[in-house]
């Protein structure tokens, strides 16, 4: 393609960041809520408590319904690459087809073949078994991130290709294709992500019904159990956010600078806190700054040198106001969701996690946190990577499909309304699902859904303290 | 003759005949979903495919990406140049796909949802059908890119496609039904079965012979003659399947006519095959034409051999747990 066609560049652009941001919504949950359910189920395994059984049972149903909704904008994004980025597909297809295709074969199939025995087989298989089929949709959701990282890596920080005479990429050496150099960090960066954000929806639940009843024994479990994870794996989360940073300094430093706010290549560099970058006039206006701080955490020297963006020619120049504020939310949240994480340790030693009532309306508001850094972390990934697809090889403007722009235009505003309609739906039921309190007796929806539980919960629900 | 590329045409020829059979029969129990009353029938008919549809629909997506895999060329020509009817069953999946969880959350609007349950199965359905005609009726290609209109998919072979795809999935929805449910609305569905088959049969039959006429090549295809013995007892053998069902649904055996109906979607999914074969762009693009190389097609196939089988017990064994009738109201209690 010679001309490019700029309205439906965008209008593609557009559409893509729409439907990407929102499917990633689902399995953000969906990775971390199906490791929870492990965990919950195998707890009543091995204890016999009913509390854990109860609290299966509330989030399996929360469970099911975004599973469906990641699994149908799901099968959306497998079908945009061809028709919208046609010329991508042709030319990536050789690499990035095979990675897809491994992840259906070892994941999706996993996670659908056994979630039908997760959601209706606990009469039917038994308890040993049933289990089994929990965690092997937590494994296939692990496997899902797995390749579909490996993939998105890819792009990032090409690696064990080459390029034949059609243009086409192809493979080479596999295992650095799987492995690129910056797979290991995004993947650690982003399964976290998922358990971070698990946490911080099943503490908020958690908190909102204490604020109700503080004696409220499945509330204080959720909670507890959430805290646990926010104290442990939010530090560990800013600590690989950290080292995926520098990952990133060593192969894609035009992001960085972005990242940063830096135009001017400079030694002992400040750490600019906040400030609005300004791509025409090539400086960060309004900059507040600390001194050499920039320097030290990226080259861990107070003198060392870090590239600003105007060493790269302005067409090649990531956009740096989204990249930049997009970083800030992030790592705001995460240091907010450490500070949280640290604080429940301190109210734990003094006894007073389930009645500190302030902590609990903070938690309530922090639910929807880790959703809104994957989105801010995944902006700084994909504007950080522009304008290329394929770092450095393949531009986006060359990536498109010879689509006219009013087609695409029209395919975005369908997707839009409907998932606007459908999935506000979905988080409308989430939400009442989770209005129910975890109690014995209380069913979540005044219709039963035929998960086969319910006859193993009744049979012993009398024993319950609660 | 047995190079990657071959292997992996019938490799992803297999896997979306495995869709077809399998999303077949519960879209069509979505195309025939308002002839159920509503309440605990039509409870009881989405709890027949409630455990399996995902897996279902996971060999679409197997489809999509092993084409994009095996074939990128060929999916980069197919998907802008069917852009419209793929949208529409995206959307029509979308829709159903929400439904089995989304009914039973919001008992206020379960009508709702059962109509849209309803349609986004027929949209999608249909489109599916569109897809297919238009796809064997072949596209404009100018070096590696489509460059056809916006509309070319469009043609009177494609809604008939389109059509023919609905009655067929309504018709294996049905059988499905028949072998999991009791009573009156077996009944019923007994009933219902036979015009189905008879539409089906005529449907099929009439794309059948419109196909030839397409392009003089598929023509020469079906006509020359060594083909032509081959093929002469195709029609013969579809008869007789035909025949098999219409005897099973006289005497009223819930789990033959099912399986027999299966067969006849394989004998006229091999039909198309021939008439597409050696191409994935019909007669513009070969299948060595479009395949990745085969440092791809050959670690893809480490990943299909080990895979598939481990795929094929699990979901085997999740079909046989719940295997049976399902008893009104009762649901998975
Ligand atoms: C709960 C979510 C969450 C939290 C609390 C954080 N991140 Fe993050 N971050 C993500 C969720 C995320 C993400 C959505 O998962 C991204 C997008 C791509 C990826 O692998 O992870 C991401 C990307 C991402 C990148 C871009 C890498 C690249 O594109 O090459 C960097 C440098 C960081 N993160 C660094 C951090 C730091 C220093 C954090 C410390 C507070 C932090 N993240 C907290
Ligand atoms: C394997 C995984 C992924 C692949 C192959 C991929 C591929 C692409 C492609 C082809 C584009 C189009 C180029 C463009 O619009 O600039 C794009 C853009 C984008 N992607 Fe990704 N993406 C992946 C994961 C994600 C995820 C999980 C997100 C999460 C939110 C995401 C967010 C975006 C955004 C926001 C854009 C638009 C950026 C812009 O246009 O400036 N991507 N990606
Ligand atoms: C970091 C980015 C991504 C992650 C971690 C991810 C993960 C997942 C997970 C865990 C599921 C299972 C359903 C659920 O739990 O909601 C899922 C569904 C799906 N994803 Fe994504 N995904 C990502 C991006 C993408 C992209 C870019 C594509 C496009 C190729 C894609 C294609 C699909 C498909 C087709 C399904 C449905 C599979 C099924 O039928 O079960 N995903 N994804």
């Amino acid at each position: 393609m010679d001309s490019v066609d700029t309205a439906a560049l965008m209008l593609a652009r557009l559409q893509f960041a729409w439907t990407i941001g929102v499917h990633i919504l689902f399995p953000s949950f969906t990775i971390g809520l199906a490791s929870y359910l492990a965990v919950l189920e195998g707890l009543w395994l091995k204890t016999g408590k009913q509390v854990y059984i109860r609290l299966f049972k509330y989030w399996i149903k929360i469970f099911a319904v975004v599973f469906a909704m990641g699994v149908v904008s799901g099968i959306v994004m497998s079908y945009e690459f061809g028709t919208n980025w046609s010329v991508f597909s042709d030319k990536t297809g050789p690499i990035l087809g095979p990675l897809l295709a491994y992840e259906v074969l070892s994941a999706f199939f996993l996670e659908a073949g056994f979630l039908g025995i997760m959601l209706f087989g606990l009469t039917k298989v038994g308890k040993k078994l049933h289990f089994m089929a929990t965690l092997m949709v937590a494994i296939g959701t692990f496997f899902s991130a797995f390749w579909i990282l490996s993939a998105n890596s890819w792009m990032q920080t090409p690696a064990g290709y080459s390029i034949n005479d059609a243009g086409q990429f192809v493979p080479e050496d596999w295992l650095k294709i799987v492995f690129n150099p910056s797979f290991p960090y995004r993947l650690a960066h982003m399964v976290t992500a998922a358990y971070l954000t698990t946490a911080f929806v099943v503490g908020g639940v958690g908190a909102w019904h204490l604020l109700r009843d503080k004696t409220c024994v499945g509330a204080k479990v959720m909670f507890s159990m959430a805290m646990w994870m926010a104290a442990i794996v939010a530090p560990a989360q800013i600590f690989i956010g950290d080292i995926h940073g520098l990952n990133t300094l060593k192969y894609q430093p035009a992001k960085v600078a972005a990242m940063e706010g830096h135009f001017e290549t400079q030694k002992g560099a400040p750490l600019i806190l906040f400030g609005i970058p300004d791509m025409e006039a090539e400086e960060t206006k309004y900059a507040i700054e600390i001194p050499k701080l920039g320097s030290l955490i990226l080259t861990h020297h107070l003198d060392g040198e870090i590239i600003g963006l105007k060493a790269f020619p302005k067409e090649d120049r990531p956009n740096a106001l989204i990249v930049f504020w997009a970083f800030r939310i992030m790592v705001g949240l995460g240091t907010l969701m450490a500070m949280i994480g640290l604080f429940s340790l301190w109210l734990r030693w003094r006894k007073t996690l389930y009645s500190a009532q302030l902590f609990h309306k903070i938690a309530v508001w922090m639910a929807p946190s880790g959703f809104i850094a994957v989105i801010a972390g995944w902006t700084v990934t994909e504007v950080g990577r522009q304008p290329f697809t394929v770092y450095g090889l393949l531009r986006t403007s060359q990536s498109i499909s010879p689509v006219d722009a009013p087609a695409i235009a029209t395919s975005l505003a369908v997707f839009v309304l409907v998932y606007f309609v459908v999935f506000g739906f979905g988080i409308y039921y989430i939400l009442k699902m989770m209005k129910a309190a975890p109690t014995p007796g209380q069913s979540p929806m005044a219709s039963e859904h035929p998960i086969g539980l319910d006859s193993v919960i009744s049979t012993q629900a009398s024993k319950e303290e609660h | 003759m047995l190079d990657l590329p071959t292997i992996w045409a019938g490799l992803l020829a297999l896997v979306i005949l495995i869709y077809v059979i399998l999303d077949g029969f519960d879209l069509g129990i979505g195309i025939l979903y308002p002839l159920f009353h509503k309440g605990e029938e039509r409870d009881t008919v989405m709890n027949t495919v409630a455990p399996v549809w995902d897996g279902n629909e996971t060999w679409l997506v197997l489809g999509g990406g092993g084409l994009l895999a095996a074939f990128p060329l060929a999916y980069a020509i197919i998907m802008p140049a069917l852009y419209a009817p793929i949208l529409a069953m995206l959307i029509g999946l979308i829709f159903r796909g929400v439904s089995f969880e989304f009914r039973w959350r919001d008992p206020a609007h379960e009508k709702i949802w059962d109509a849209y349950f309803f349609g986004g199965s027929l949209l999608a359905t249909f489109s599916q059908g569109i897809v297919l005609g238009a796809f064997v009726q072949g596209m404009e290609v100018e070096g590696r890119a489509y460059s056809g209109g916006w509309f070319d998919w469009l043609s009177p072979f494609s809604l008939f496609t389109g059509l023919s795809l609905v009655f067929g999935y309504a018709f294996l929805g049905a059988l499905w039904l028949i072998m999991k449910t009791e009573g009156g609305l077996r009944d019923r569905l007994y009933k219902m079965s036979l015009p189905l088959m008879l539409m089906v049969f005529f449907l099929t039959g009439v794309v059948s012979l419109w196909t030839p006429f397409l392009s003089p090549e598929i023509y020469a295809r079906w006509f020359e003659m060594p083909t032509l013995l081959y093929l002469s007892p195709v029609p013969i053998i579809a008869a007789l399947l035909a025949w098999r069902i219409y005897v099973n649904l006289k005497r009223r055996n819930d789990y033959r006519p099912f399986p027999i109906a299966l067969g006849l979607f394989v004998l006229s999914y091999m039909g198309l095959g021939i008439s597409i074969f050696p191409y994935v762009v019909p007669r513009a693009i070969t299948v060595a034409q479009a395949a990745a190389p085969d440092s791809s097609l050959g670690f893809m196939l480490i990943g299909a051999v080990i895979f598939l089988p481990l795929i094929f017990i699990y979901t085997g064994y999740s079909y046989w747990i719940f295997r049976g009738k399902i008893k009104p109201g009762e649901g998975y209690h």
